[in-house]
This record gives C-alpha cells, structure tokens and sequence, in this order.
C-alpha cells in the first residue's frame, strides 16, 4: 500500500505539470481551433532564456519573471505577426496548425543555434535531493514544489476565466467569435491575451520540468506530447478536463512504471490517445462540436 | 489556348506533343546523370528518387484525401524493418520491397479506421500518437530493431557490369518513374476523383454515393503502401537500421515536403523531396539553420503561396505562355 501511494505521489507530480501543459493547449485550442504545435518550443525557449539569465548572475525569481514574459511576448508576436495575416489570406484551420508547426521548426533551430544541443543543468531553488516524510510515503521538495506549481497555475487560471470580465469576455469568444465581435469584445485583445496565458503555463512547466530532467533543446518534446495525450484525454475544449486527464496520465504513468514495464512508461501516453480517440472522441468532460456541409 | 475538350483528351498524361519532347529530354537528363555529375550528387540524386515516392504517397493521403497525419515514421519504420528482416532472409530485392509496403499498407489500414470517425486536428494528433508509438516500440524491442547494434541490410550486388552507386541511382530512379505514373493514372481514375471528393467535404461525397469507409482506408492503405517502399528504400540506402532514424523529426521532414512542394500536386511531390534532401546538403556546416529554414519556409508558403513549390511553377509557366500579356 506505501508503495502504491509513493508511486501515486510521484505520478501526481508529474501529472501536473503535463497538467499545466495541456492546460495551454487547451486554452488555445478552445478559443481558436487551433492545436498549437509551437507550444513545447515556445517554453522551451521560456526555459532556455531563465537558464541564460541565472548563469549570468540574476536571482533566480528575476530569470523566471522575466522567461515567462518572453514566452508571453512571442506568442503574442506569432499571433499578430503571423497568423492575423495568414487568416486574412484565407487561411484555414489546418494550415494555421501548420503555421505554428513551422514556428515550432524556426524556434529548435534558434534554440539550438544560440544554446548548442548538448544537455545543461538548470540551477534551481529547489532541491531533488532533500525529502520529507509524509506519513507512509517520501516527497522530495521539488516534487512539492511542482505538486504546488500545478495547482496553484490551474487555480489562477480558474480564476482568471471564472472570475474576471476578461475571463468572461474570453469564454465569449470562444463560445461564439461574431456574437462576441457583436457585442463590443475586443475579440483579437482577447485571444491574444489566450495566447499570451497559455505560453506562460507552458513556460512554467518548462522550468519546473528542467529543474527535473536535463535542459537541452528537445527536452520539451516528450512532455508537450503527454500534455497532448491530457488534453485529448481530458476533451480538447475543457479545461477542468485538461487538469484532470493531466492528473490521470500522471498517476497511470507512474503505476505503470512501477508495476508492469519501465520500457513501455512512455508508450503509454500515446495508446492512451488512440484508444481515448477511439472510444470517446470528445474526451471525458469535454463536449463535441458539430459540423454542417 | 489549349483547352480540354473531352473526358479522354483531360486523362492524357501530356497534351501537346513539347510536352512528350520535353519530359523525353527531362528523362534522357537523368538517365546520363552518371555520365557527368560526381558520386555524391549520384547519391543525392537516388536519395531524392526514394524520398520522392514516399512524399508521393503521403500527398495521395494529405494533399489529394485531406486527411493529414504526422505518423509518417512510423510506417516508413515499418517499411524499413520488414523489408530488412526479409532481406536478411535472402528474400529478392523487389519481394522484399513489396513485402515491406505490403506491411506498412496493413498498418495504414489499422491506423485508417480511427480516422472515419476523426477529422482535421484530431486525426492529426492520433497518427502522431501512433507514429511516436512505433517508434518506442522498435526503441525498446530489441527482437525488432536488432538490439543495440541495430540491424544491418545486406548490400544491393551491382548487375550489368555498373558500379554500385550507378546501379542503385538506376533501381531508383526507374522505381520513381514508375511510381510518378501509377501515380498520376490513379488521381486521374474514379479512385483518384473520390479522394478529391472526401477532401472538399466528406458529408456531400458520401450523398454522391462515394463510400467513405471504403475510399477513406483506401487512401490510408495506398499511401502508406507508398511510405512503406520509401522506408525499404531508405533501408537499402543506408546499410544499418536504427530505430533513432525513424523518430518525430523523419515524420516533420516529410510532411514539410509535402507543404513545400505543394498540395495535391505530383511534381509537387518530387520539388518536396529535392527541397528536403537539397536543404540540408547545402547548409551541413550549420545544421541549425535547417530546422529554421523549414519552419520559415512553411510560413512563407502557407501565407503567400499555397500550393507551394509546384504552384510557383504553374505561374511560371503561365506567365510565359501568356507573354507579353499578364
């Protein structure tokens, strides 16, 4: 029983930073059709820009600040500089999606240019190494810390949408973009807002996420892909669902780690998408959208 | 000008009798490629040959089905190991070949059903799952991908007195054409029409009486088919398999083919793959720039050219042909 609980911690852990991740996906996804393929880049760069500030010397909570405002700023930038335009060529849902898998592409080479694709060792507050005891079970500061991150990251993000006209003008828009137009909502302030939010979940994920694994330009690739797997889990238009298949994925990782195979931990995210797909395309608190010829 | 006046005369592969000189010359160009470019352009040359058929069949399902799907490594690696195991076998060059498309088009078809009930950016996500999948699957079945070592292919043994590298780009190049045919008699058969069909709006082709079902795994059958010969191909090629060569960024390459040298374009296909193999020959010293050349290649072509490399082409060639008028 101690070692299931243990194993249950770890994967909550884990579980809400793919949470955080998925959250971001799901935020854009809802408010613009949109899969943002750029999104693990994006944090990834985030990350990369608090790693190059802590080794020049600034404290570590200026370094995170001001990553998480760089991923903000350039998710804006894409949204105004590159998709505004191609949606005034006409352009449609796919090839957006494809737009921001080109951006993606443009930001590994970037990353790999200025920070070279050897793997670098975050500095971080945290500690992997120092851990309490919890009852039965061991946690590790930085998995509390992570553990807290998440939750802290989904309350915020709850408030933001539940509890404030932007939220509300931001569940408008994505509702219905011409009703929202309509009634006066600056719907481009908003989305861009969406966009902005979303790529600093990503972000803090990215750090935390480095403080955990090794920091080299396609750390955030396995990650992105698990918040992909939550999202899809949790139904791509609901962000209660992102959290709670972030959650899920977490804990069903960890166990099956623990349980059956190490090898396959990781496979297991993605037969989770195939069958999720498979069985209820929708996920399981999201709601489906219908189509008309 | 020349207009299409029957049904016969719009199946015609070249309508006018400069277009058969031209493709002759074209051809007659690539069969003397031996003659005067060096041995790495020779294996450029065949390198692009079998990029060019998989592109090919991953148009059939993107450009011409409009069903997109970013788990293209995974059935190339499929491809890839069948035809390998096979070979090692003593199972003929071109049995094992078509074995190896045999088993990736199985696979295409176990993908494909997932896709009658998904669209746009849920199939995308699923065939990307899949793709990933595969991929950790040969990582960590040493049985499969030949354990740490990897597996290796026994090499092509030279016929006609050729060197190997002239022999190998002629297997290829010939292979391409062949394919570049079939190809386009498929597109332009009731095959072809339906899979145009299903990617203008599947709910209209199926009131037409196009069955969806059916034309659906069909064209996930028929390009994966494709992908698979690719990835013997590409096994050929390379002499060693290991399962890191068939990872998310083979699956990235090749739908960035497909972008660049244009949707539901055949030419467009073989422009993709010399743009993927072309590329990164030319910037090796710095490789990072290749990932953002791509990147800044889709955004260009997605926002000021969106049938891509074979969509410049076509006002190419229609700017000359109405000259001095535009």
């Amino acid at each position: 029983m101690a070692r299931f609980l243990q194993y249950a911690l770890t994967g909550l852990s884990a579980g809400s930073l793919y949470a955080l991740v998925a959250l971001g996906i799901v935020l854009i996804y809802r408010s613009t059709r949109v899969l943002n393929f750029a999104h693990g880049d994006v944090a990834t760069l985030g990350t990369f820009v608090a790693f190059a500030l802590v080794s020049q010397g600034y404290s570590f909570s200026v370094a995170f600040a001001v990553a998480v405002l760089v991923g903000a700023a350039l998710s804006v930038a894409f949204y105004f500089g590159v998709l505004i335009p191609a949606q005034r060529q006409g352009a449609t849902l796919l090839g957006q999606v494809i737009l921001t898998l080109g951006l993606a592409l443009v930001f590994q080479g970037l990353i790999v240019y200025q920070w070279g694709a050897e793997p670098d060792r975050l500095p971080f507050p945290l500690s992997d190494s120092k851990t309490w005891k919890l009852g039965p079970v061991f946690i590790s500061q930085l998995s509390l810390g992570t553990l807290a991150a998440g939750l802290v990251g989904s309350l915020l993000l709850y408030l933001l949408v539940q509890k404030t006209r932007l939220g509300l003008a931001m569940r408008a828009t994505s509702e219905n973009l011409q009703a929202a137009q309509t009634l006066g909502i600056p719907t481009r302030m908003v989305l861009s807002v969406s966009w902005a939010v979303a790529s600093v979940l990503g972000v803090v994920a990215g750090v935390f996420l480095a403080a955990a694994l090794f920091l080299d330009p396609f750390f955030m690739l396995d990650p992105f892909l698990k918040g992909f797997a939550a999202a899809v889990l949790g139904g791509l238009n609901s962000l209660p669902g992102a959290v709670v298949g972030g959650l899920i994925l977490g804990v069903a990782e960890s166990l099956t780690g623990g349980y059956l195979t190490i090898q396959f931990k990781n496979t297991l995210a993605f037969v989770i998408i195939i069958v999720v797909l498979l069985v209820r395309p929708e996920g399981l608190l999201g709601h489906e959208f219908k189509e008309r010829v | 000008m020349d207009l299409v006046e029957s049904y016969r005369e719009d199946l015609r592969f070249a309508r006018k009798p400069l277009t058969w000189l031209l493709l002759g010359a074209l051809l007659a160009t690539l069969l003397a490629l031996p003659g005067y470019a060096d041995s790495s352009w020779l294996v450029r040359a065949s390198l692009i040959c079998l990029y060019a058929i998989g592109i090919m069949g991953q148009n059939i399902l993107i450009g011409y089905t409009g069903q997109i799907s970013f788990g293209q490594a995974g059935f190339l690696a499929i491809g890839a190991y069948s035809f390998a195991h096979l070979k090692t076998l003593g199972v003929p060059f071109l049995l094992a070949l078509a074995a190896a498309g045999l088993a990736a088009g199985l696979a295409g078809v176990l993908v494909g059903f997932p896709s009658l009930r998904l669209k746009g950016p849920y199939l995308a996500i699923a065939t990307l799952g899949f793709g990933v999948a595969v991929y950790q699957i040969f990582a960590n079945w040493e049985l499969l991908s030949g354990g740490r070592s990897g597996l290796s292919v026994p090499k092509l043994q030279p016929a006609f007195g050729l060197s190997r590298e002239v022999y190998v780009y002629y297997i290829y190049l010939g292979l391409l054409v062949v394919s570049t045919v079939v190809t386009y008699n498929l597109i332009s058969s009731y095959v072809g029409r339906a899979f145009v069909a299903i990617r203008d709006s599947d709910i209209a082709a199926e009131v037409m009486g196009v069955n969806l079902t059916r034309y659906k795994l069909l064209a996930f059958a028929i390009s994966s088919f494709y992908t698979g010969v690719h990835g013997g191909l590409f096994a050929q090629f390379l002499g060693h398999l290991e399962p890191q060569t068939f990872n998310i960024a083979e699956s990235l390459t090749l739908f960035v083919a497909v972008i660049v040298g244009g949707l539901a374009s055949v030419e467009g296909s073989i422009l993709g793959a010399m743009f993927v193999i072309l590329v990164p020959t030319f910037f090796s010293a710095s490789r990072w720039l290749v990932p953002v050349l791509y990147g800044l290649t889709i955004l260009v072509v997605l926002v000021f050219q969106p049938l891509g490399l074979a969509g410049l082409w076509i006002k190419t060639r229609l700017y000359f042909q109405l000259w001095p008028f535009r």
